[in-house]
């Protein structure tokens, strides 16, 4: 009797992660598709945070779309608001005072470490980390939200920039209370670095996944830290350096090989460098002077025109484009936000790993979902 | 004995056992939520009772009274029995632990074997909850499991079968008796590290929770459970984690003996093995806070390439010292530099990749 041979047959299962999945950061989803535990085919699907920020901006006058900007970027605020306000004086053509820059900057960078926490917190929990690290990540960044919620009165919705310049002016213990909390939080930069950077299991897990050369990074019109790690000498605040970025002095991390690993490692240098610019700026900041430009009128109406500003977020490049008719409410605005490219190319960062990968990999994009989907 | 009846004697030992433990995991519990909150610069529980004492017993009181829910899919009798198939050989281990000279149900003569054996049965537990919640999740979750607990059990057998060869018994007592003054941790570096990795695995514990890995795979083969069937699952884990801890402590840390005699009461030696059990579950508890979670080919290839050949060099190197009888300090020098040697070569292998400046900065002006 002849003994049939036939090869096992194995198939691939499709594994749905997320919207609702502990690693997905929000509500995004994939669709894996596994081979076993390896990754053949992965489908990010996005959309479902879409809340038509653009159009619900071009329908609030300049002052009012300022909120979108918190809303649609909620880890980087102040980045968000930063861009958008520059993009309205730029059309406008107004001078901010000396002093409203300075705390524009201070925030900014201080709310780039909050964010970098943020992403340290989420990755570390991503890698299988019960929560320490997350918990020492908060405790800086709680320190910081308290500053930004006694600041503008709002832990998470700040909209204290204004177009000119600023809504108020800060506290009286503003400069003292910033630089003992800069000084704070490079402690627990220190622990961060601490209890990860060298870990074994740490190195195991992140060395070498989810690489993306130089080359590869730029086709996918990446930016931020993720461009950064791909070792491309890239960053808006000295490539066109917009506010006070060309007074500063600061260094930009590049990685080496462009994997997760050295994503983190961009991102914890980042956050050094960052409060490096806040020092600077506590030190060369003017000790009163106006805050909001003079002779603002209460509409305001630009010029007709167009104009694209583009900031070096957290995340990557954001951008605002703007269109004025001339109207007291913006024609056209369009958000340019980074993580929606990063997302783009999470399919082939990911193909070929395996499933623990794809929540790693994911993780290290650092995704805002509201920022995605808008 | 207790009683001359042997069959009421057996009982009382086994109620006397099975109380304790279910009062230990209570503790337990509580404890790893308290020690993990520290660390975490939290509190842990503090309402309920005094610093939240009694947390565990509101979580039991919780967990019984949630609806037992099973999907519609799930392979019905594969699905429910599962829970028990993995919480009766937690309990069945039990049965051989000694907990001091004269505390425990039955002095097996191989009782090393019976409870290395035995503990290995919850993995089929493991793999009936995976198959019967027609999850996809929770299928992989027990594919990991099955893997990983299969794989673990080699080299932490052959790590205690060295401790057997040197002391000459599987039985417990007698291992404990024969460690003396100087507890076999002092000796055996190499097999104590081997154990407590394997044991480690053994437990799914970070870094190698990998079948339930929250962030992957949201709770594996336990994704589909609640209520009372869910807590057995959770109850028959930390109960291995006690017999595990107890295990340790007898096997290398010198049980209820200690540097200053043998021949201590009873009070004595229940103290000496709750203070060894306990500092056993504070270092799981201790790496568990702190360590990321290894990708499951990394954690096969670890137990392959690393804690096997070096559980063979640990009963080579003891073999070595039996037959040619030499002194205790050999064996604790041999054993002690190939741990040292195992843990270079780890060390080696991780950091390898990793540049000794692993970025540059780019300085202020002169970029793209």
């Amino acid at each position: 009797m002849a003994i049939e041979e036939r090869e096992l047959e194995t198939i691939d299962i499709n594994v749905n992660v997320g919207p609702q999945h502990p690693a997905t950061h929000g509500v995004f989803r994939m669709i894996l598709r596994v081979d076993g535990e390896l990754v053949v085919d992965l489908e990010p699907v996005i959309g479902y945070l879409h809340r038509g920020a653009e159009k619900l901006s071009e329908n609030c006058d300049y002052r009012q779309a300022i909120a979108f900007q918190d809303r649609t970027e909620y880890l980087a605020q102040f980045n968000a608001e930063l861009c958008y306000v520059i993009a309205v004086e730029k059309l406008m053509g107004l001078e901010v005072p000396e002093r409203a820059e300075y705390i524009r900057v201070i925030l900014t960078e201080l709310n780039r470490i909050a964010s970098h926490l943020m992403f340290m917190g989420a990755f570390s929990a991503d890698l299988g980390v019960f929560g320490t690290l997350f918990m020492y990540a908060f405790r800086e960044r709680e320190r910081m939200l308290d500053l930004f919620e006694e600041i503008s009165g709002d832990r998470m919705m700040y909209s204290y920039f204004r177009v000119g310049g600023l809504a108020w002016d800060v506290p009286e213990d503003f400069v003292e209370r910033t630089r003992w909390m800069v000084k704070e939080a490079r402690k627990g930069i220190a622990d961060i670095d601490g209890l990860l950077t060298e870990n074994e299991v740490f190195l195991a897990r992140t060395r070498g996944i989810g690489i993306m050369t130089a080359e590869q990074a730029i086709d996918w019109g990446f930016s931020g830290p993720m461009l950064r790690a791909s070792g491309v000498r890239h960053d808006l605040r000295r490539a066109e350096p917009y506010s006070i970025y060309d007074r500063l002095e600061f260094d930009i991390p590049i990685g080496h090989r462009g994997d997760v690993y050295d994503r983190y490692m961009v991102r914890l240098e980042e956050m050094r460098q960052s409060a490096r610019i806040v020092e600077q700026c506590l030190d060369q900041m003017p000790k009163d002077g106006p805050i909001v430009a003079p002779d603002l009128k209460r509409v305001l109406r630009p010029p007709a025109g167009e104009v694209y500003m583009r900031a070096e977020n957290p995340r990557g490049e954001y951008g605002i484009y703007l269109v004025s008719k001339g109207a007291d409410k913006p024609y056209r605005l369009k958000i340019r936000s980074p993580s929606f490219c990063h997302l783009a190319a999470l399919r082939d960062m990911t193909i070929g790993h395996y499933l623990a990968d794809a929540v790693l990999i994911l993780g290290s994009v650092d995704i805002v979902l509201c920022e995605v989907d808008r | 004995m207790i009683a001359d009846n042997p069959w009421i004697d057996a009982t009382v030992r086994t109620l006397l056992v099975v109380l304790l433990v279910i009062l230990v995991v209570l503790i337990l519990i509580w404890l790893e939520r308290k020690v993990a909150g520290r660390i975490q610069m939290r509190l842990g529980p503090m309402v309920t009772g005094p610093y939240g004492i009694i947390q565990s017993a509101a979580d039991a009181i919780k967990l019984l009274t949630k609806e037992d829910l099973r999907p519609a899919t799930a392979d019905r009798w594969v699905f429910e029995l599962a829970p028990f198939v993995a919480f009766v050989p937690s309990l069945l281990a039990l049965i051989a632990l000694p907990f001091t000279a004269h505390l425990f149900v039955r002095n097996l003569e191989l009782g090393l074997f019976y409870i290395v054996a035995v503990s290995g049965l919850s993995t089929v537990g493991l793999l009936m909850a995976g198959w019967g919640s027609a999850n996809k999740y929770a299928l992989l979750g027990a594919v990991r499991g099955a893997a990983q607990l299969i794989s673990y059990e080699i080299p932490l057998v052959l790590a205690i079968l060295a401790v057997a060869m040197v002391s000459g018994s599987l039985n417990l007592v007698e291992i404990v008796n024969e460690q003396g003054r100087v507890p076999y941790i002092v000796w055996q570096p190499l097999g104590f590290a081997i154990f407590i990795i394997a044991t480690l695995a053994e437990l799914r514990r970070n870094p190698f929770d990998i079948p339930a890995a929250e962030s992957e795979i949201i709770g594996g083969p336990f994704i589909e459970y609640s209520g009372i069937r869910w807590s057995m699952f959770f109850f028959a884990e930390y109960i291995n984690v006690f017999v595990l801890s107890v295990l340790g402590s007898l096997v290398f840390l010198g049980g209820w003996n200690w540097p200053l005699g043998n021949e201590v009461g009873w009070p004595l030696q229940v103290v000496l093995i709750l203070l060894k059990t306990s500092a056993m579950l504070l270092l799981f508890m201790w790496l568990r806070s702190t360590l990321p979670r290894l990708r499951i080919d990394q954690l096969m290839s670890f137990c392959w390439q690393v804690l096997l050949p070096f559980a063979f060099v640990a009963i080579i190197v003891n073999g070595l010292v039996l037959v040619y009888e030499w002194p205790d300090v050999v064996l604790g020098l041999l054993s002690g530099v190939a741990a040292l040697v195992a843990g270079a070569l780890v060390y080696h292998s991780s950091h390898r990749t990793v540049p000794s400046q692993p970025w540059s900065l780019v300085p202020a002006k002169g970029i793209d």
